[in-house]
């Protein structure tokens, strides 16, 4: 008799009630609101400290951006995880290293005219560094996607993946060997002079080898440079993507690959062509980068190349706002932890932010609800 | 070129090859029933086991030493303590991915973890500390047990959200560590007379063997790594395939932080963060190797055979339709997650104990990549295809190409990781399914009847 009772015996089904249900939001409350501490603190404790982290926020974070564009244009187009954008933008920073250091080319006005006017030629040479990087990373990006993932376009999404990220070994233990790139840290002589200003009663300049004063904000010209390089590239982004015929086109192979075979669009002219904008501005952000941090290497593509995809996962990924605000949030993340929290750990930090932004809202900040699987 | 090193290399890939697909025909021999003494025995238990230990005796044979020579030098061995560690996280990985879909990068993370977690407490040993054991030990028991409570209690609550659960779970855990090391301190002056202090070994640990230390260090970083994926992968598991990849990419480069912080920000300076952990005793003979191997290999193996097996693959074919068969979909992700990662815990502590020395460089993510393209090569759900696979390729890249490379010029092995990238990318062009697809062989193949067989009585017809 007693086994049949207990058979009858129904599990107990409790909802939880509201305690336990918002056991998750409390605890993601208390770490927000430990971050919130932090920085608060930090901010009447010393104003000018904090000034200067947000800066070196920024700094970091439209680099990112830069970077961001180009794996959430291709992931919104192919779903493929590219890998291998890192190392490309490690390539333009290597192609603007060789033209600076080798061939000078970054003052070619004045070696062709003598007596152009010498910040003129720094301009024209600069941007001329630039624009070769961009066409020499263009060149090796499309090659990689017409070579490695367009004969994989139908096969299983891991097979894409696994060749990326062969791309991406491929180009970093080549440019590891001796004769090519080497292991080494190697100083990076930059195209033009690094001017700095301090904020202190008025912005002053800051002459070398004297200290800013203390309590003083100090800015860059490079810092300048990149902010107004990522917004104008944002812009014209936009303006492509939004307005231009290609621009509908990448856009109508995001949503439908087959349809937009069958509407008369180039599918895979459309896909080149995502490539190489991505190649291109992450080209511009390699550049930048070494101007701004002046020591480059093989591996130095590896992280950057890393937090801007954490970045572009974390605005939403294929997004192209999103990749943006994704990217200014992992700078200021970034340089809030090395600043009042603890420099070794930034990259553990920065990859919790993302875990725990993904457990929030799994889609990203501006990201949309994926569509129903085929 | 050295004409001989190479045929003997490619004679030594054939050869270990062979080897595998030997054992793996001797385990899976079935015999008719005998009868004995007017009872019925099988006696294929009796071959394949006699089978196992044959193929153990093989390598112990050429391994040992006669007048100070062996057939296998001291590179082979490395070749082969290696193989079978990066068998052992493969056939993890293998579960989590290729059996049951979840495209995970953070197995790596894991094999560090138990990496770490054995060579603490078999160095602490060595230096006259019982502690390590002991705290890990009850460490590992109480967080289990914890977990299995709020488990039971959490079975009975229905609509719980996930962050909610992790929370309890998370600070169950903390909770159980903080007990254990509580526990190893308040207890410590208690049993110094047995155990001895931190400094030197009592007469109870001094009358324990090393190889039994070495054995419970193995198994509790095994279990140590479980509990850490469970509690990760119970919130990261309900995201979606990529977003998971990403997650898990993210936990194994919190953790290689972690491990290059390990002496300033984690409470280990004896793991000496960057600058790598030296001092850890070479316990790791073709004994534990082979016998930890194939373990897994068995276990995994039944584990696939079983019901379980099925749930684990019916998940990877469609989610949906999982679920509507009254399969516990979440709990079964969760639980090739946590099996997987317990694979790469006991590799990585047999790894450690192995080499020696431990650098987070060799736990970094670029490393990482490796058991994910080893189970590609072999083929996503075949397992003979992962350890032949993980065997061809450590046997390949570290064996062969090293050698013959490093005949040419000193600087030329760096070259084997140009040619890497390469033959990966010919294989993907040419066969995106894998070298063997998911094919099985010997006793790894699948013996589940088939429900649509024709001509049993029962059986549904062919359509």
């Amino acid at each position: 008799m007693q086994s049949v009772s207990k058979q009858q015996k129904a599990p107990i089904i409790v909802t939880p009630n509201s305690f336990l249900a918002w056991i998750g939001k409390i605890f993601l409350i208390i770490i927000g609101l430990l971050a919130a501490y932090i920085l608060i603190i930090n901010l009447f404790d010393k104003p000018y400290l904090f000034a200067q982290n947000v800066i070196n926020g920024l700094q970091l974070g439209f680099v990112y951006a830069l970077i961001a564009l180009g794996y959430t244009m291709v992931y919104g187009i192919v779903k493929l995880i590219n890998f291998a954008h890192g190392d490309v933008f490690m390539v333009g920073a290597f192609v603007s290293y060789f033209a600076v250091e080798r061939f000078g080319l970054h003052q070619w006005p004045l070696k062709v005219f003598p007596g152009f006017d010498p910040f003129l030629s720094t301009a024209i040479g600069t941007v001329t560094t630039i624009l070769l990087a961009m066409v020499i990373c263009v060149l090796l990006a499309v090659t990689i996607e017409r070579v490695a993932y367009k004969p994989l376009r139908d096969a299983p999404r891991i097979a894409a993946l696994i060749t990326a990220i062969g791309v991406s070994f491929y180009l970093e233990y080549f440019g590891l060997l001796d004769f090519v790139f080497s292991a080494r840290f190697i100083p990076y002589q930059r195209p033009f002079e690094v001017v700095t200003w301090y904020i202190k009663d008025g912005i002053h300049l800051v002459e070398a080898g004297i200290a800013p004063p203390d309590g003083a904000v100090t800015i860059s010209n490079i810092l300048i440079i990149i902010i107004i390089a990522t917004i104008l590239v944002q812009i014209f982004l936009q303006y492509l993507v939004r307005r231009t015929k290609i621009g509908i086109a990448m856009r109508a192979t995001s949503f439908d690959k087959p349809t937009s075979r069958l509407m008369g669009i180039e599918v895979d002219s459309v896909i080149s062509f995502t490539f190489a904008i991505g190649a291109a501005f992450a080209a511009l952000g390699g550049v930048l980068y070494a101007i701004a941090y002046p020591s480059i290497r093989t591996l130095m593509g590896v992280y950057p190349g890393l937090k801007a995809f954490v970045a572009a996962v974390l605005g939403g990924i294929g997004s192209i706002p999103g990749a943006f605000v994704g990217a200014l949030i992992m700078g200021q993340a970034e340089a809030m932890t090395s600043g009042y929290i603890s420099t070794p750990m930034r990259d553990a930090i920065a990859f919790s932010i993302l875990i725990l932004v993904l457990l929030i809202k799994p889609t990203g900040i501006f990201g949309e609800p994926e569509k129903e699987k085929a | 070129m050295d004409v001989t090193t190479m045929i003997l290399s490619l004679v030594k890939i054939v050869a270990v090859i062979a080897y595998l697909y030997g054992l793996f025909w001797v385990l899976g021999v079935k015999l008719k029933k005998i009868e004995i003494a007017g009872k019925l025995l099988d006696p294929s238990i009796a071959v394949n086991i006699i089978g196992a230990v044959v193929a153990f005796g093989i390598i112990q044979l050429a391994l040992t030493e006669f007048n100070g020579v062996s057939i296998l030098n001291d590179f082979d061995s490395g070749l082969l303590y290696q193989a079978c560690t990066m068998t052992m996280v493969a056939l993890g990985l293998n579960l989590i991915y290729g059996f049951n879909g979840q495209f995970s990068l953070g197995q790596w993370g894991f094999y560090g973890i138990g990496a770490y977690a054995a060579a603490d407490v078999t160095y602490r040993w060595v230096n006259g500390d019982s502690r390590g054991l002991v705290v890990l030990g009850l460490g590992v028991i109480l967080g289990g047990l914890v977990i299995l409570l709020i488990g039971k209690f959490l079975s009975n609550l229905r609509r719980m959200p996930v962050l909610s659960s992790f929370t309890l779970y998370l600070i169950g855990s903390i909770f159980a560590g903080a007990v254990a090391v509580y526990a190893g301190k308040l207890v410590a002056p208690g049993l110094d007379p047995l155990l001895g202090t931190s400094l030197s070994l009592g007469p109870l640990a001094q009358g324990l063997p090393m190889q039994i230390v070495f054995f419970l260090a193995i198994i509790f970083a095994g279990i140590f790594a479980a509990e850490v994926s469970f509690l990760f992968g119970l919130p990261v598991l309900s995201l979606g395939s990529d977003y998971f990849g990403i997650a898990t990419l993210g936990f194994s480069i919190v953790i290689y932080t972690l491990m290059v912080n390990s002496d300033t920000i984690l409470p280990f300076p004896e793991m000496k963060g960057g600058r790598g952990m030296i001092g850890i005793p070479k316990l790791t003979t073709w004994f534990w190797a082979f016998l930890f191997m194939l373990l897994v290999i068995i276990v995994m193996r039944n584990i696939i055979r079983s019901s379980t097996g099925r749930s684990i693959l019916s998940v990877r074919e469609d989610e949906i339709a999982a679920r509507s068969m009254g399969i516990d979909v979440a709990g079964t992700k969760l639980m090739s997650f946590v099996i997987g990662s317990l694979f790469a815990g006991i590799g990585g502590a047999v790894y450690a104990h192995y080499i020696g020395f431990l650098s987070p460089k060799a736990f970094d993510f670029l490393v990482g990549f490796n058991p994910l393209i080893i189970i590609v090569f072999g083929g996503l759900g075949s397992m003979t295809g992962t350890v032949t696979a993980a065997f061809g390729w450590i046997f390949f890249l570290e064996g062969m190409l090293r050698e013959i490379l490093g005949k040419i010029s000193p600087e030329a092995p760096s070259w084997r990781y140009v040619l890497y990238p390469l033959t990966l990318l010919l294989l993907m062009l040419v066969r995106p399914k894998g070298l063997l697809g998911e094919v099985e062989w010997g006793f790894l193949k699948s013996k589940i009847v088939s429900l649509r067989k024709s001509g049993t009585k029962e059986g549904v017809k062919p359509a």
